[in-house]
């Protein structure tokens, strides 16, 4: 099997949506999320010469990205006192009187896992994303996450709107495969 | 009012980013009616359009990504 190569040219093109996504996941925090892209980046370029080809350049970045988020934590958590976790009777006064009881999650609450579920499936849609090409992926991230119109992404990308809608289905129908096998 | 399967996936397309004509989306449903194909594409097409809003994705903007460029340059 051919040894899988770094090029750090195509790296935001390629890679930066998808560890964005990663990242804001993790840390819930744009712009947090976009320095450690940032310096995933920097570690990456720094560290190009122990890649030994075994993963795929994405797979390594996320790796890199990994330990970033567990560094970010560290470091917020470092002053002393933080990590410790203190429990008032009531933090805000309007729930003054009322049972400490109250204030735990409702365990019969769906949230947490619809909130877990949207991630990966954030993550899954991002996956298969960076599998089409590169244009036809530009064009579908333009129009249904940023949601220009159509008239801007021609004028953006310098193409015409027939160009658009045929590169929109395929990328849909793409993607319609790729969910199809990756996600139900 | 009889529409070709491709124009009928192009409405479709269209409709999900809210682009299609009433008149269109009539065609379309006239069209759904008939072809089962067209019918799956569409239901597909609409479960992608609702995933996409349910995950929330977000990407960097246009300009993030250049100056993300612009630093990775000067660190090589």
């Amino acid at each position: 099997m051919a040894k899988h190569q770094l090029q750090p040219d195509n790296w935001v093109d390629q890679y930066a949506d998808y560890l964005f996504n990663y990242a804001v996941s993790r840390v819930s925090d744009a712009e947090i999320a976009k320095d450690l892209v940032q310096e995933t980046f920097f570690a990456g370029l720094n560290s190009a010469k122990n890649f030994k080809g075994d993963a795929a350049e994405r797979t390594w970045l996320v790796s890199i990205l990994k330990r970033k988020v567990i560094d970010h934590y560290r470091k917020i958590n470092s002053k002393k006192g933080k990590a410790e976790v203190r429990i008032n009777y009531s933090s805000d006064s309007d729930a003054e009187g009322d049972w400490l009881e109250q204030q735990v999650a409702d365990p019969f609450s769906k949230d947490g896992d619809n909130i877990l579920e949207n991630k990966e499936l954030g993550l899954a849609i991002q996956d298969c994303i960076t599998k089409l090409p590169q244009k036809q992926a530009l064009v579908f991230k333009l129009k249904t996450i940023q949601g220009m119109s159509t008239e801007d992404v021609c004028n953006e990308l310098d193409i015409n709107p027939s160009n658009l809608w045929v590169m929109i289905h395929r990328a849909r129908t793409a993607l319609m495969g790729c969910l199809n096998e990756n996600w139900f | 009012m009889k529409i070709s399967c491709k124009e009928a996936s192009s409405i479709c397309d269209k409709s999900q980013y809210k682009e299609a004509s009433w008149w269109d989306i009539f065609k379309l449903r006239f069209h759904l009616f008939y072809c089962k194909t067209c019918q799956l594409y569409s239901k597909k097409n609409s479960e992608l359009t609702s995933l996409c809003d349910k995950a929330g994705l977000t990407m960097l903007s246009d300009e993030d990504k250049k100056k993300m460029k612009r630093d990775l340059k000067e660190k090589r």
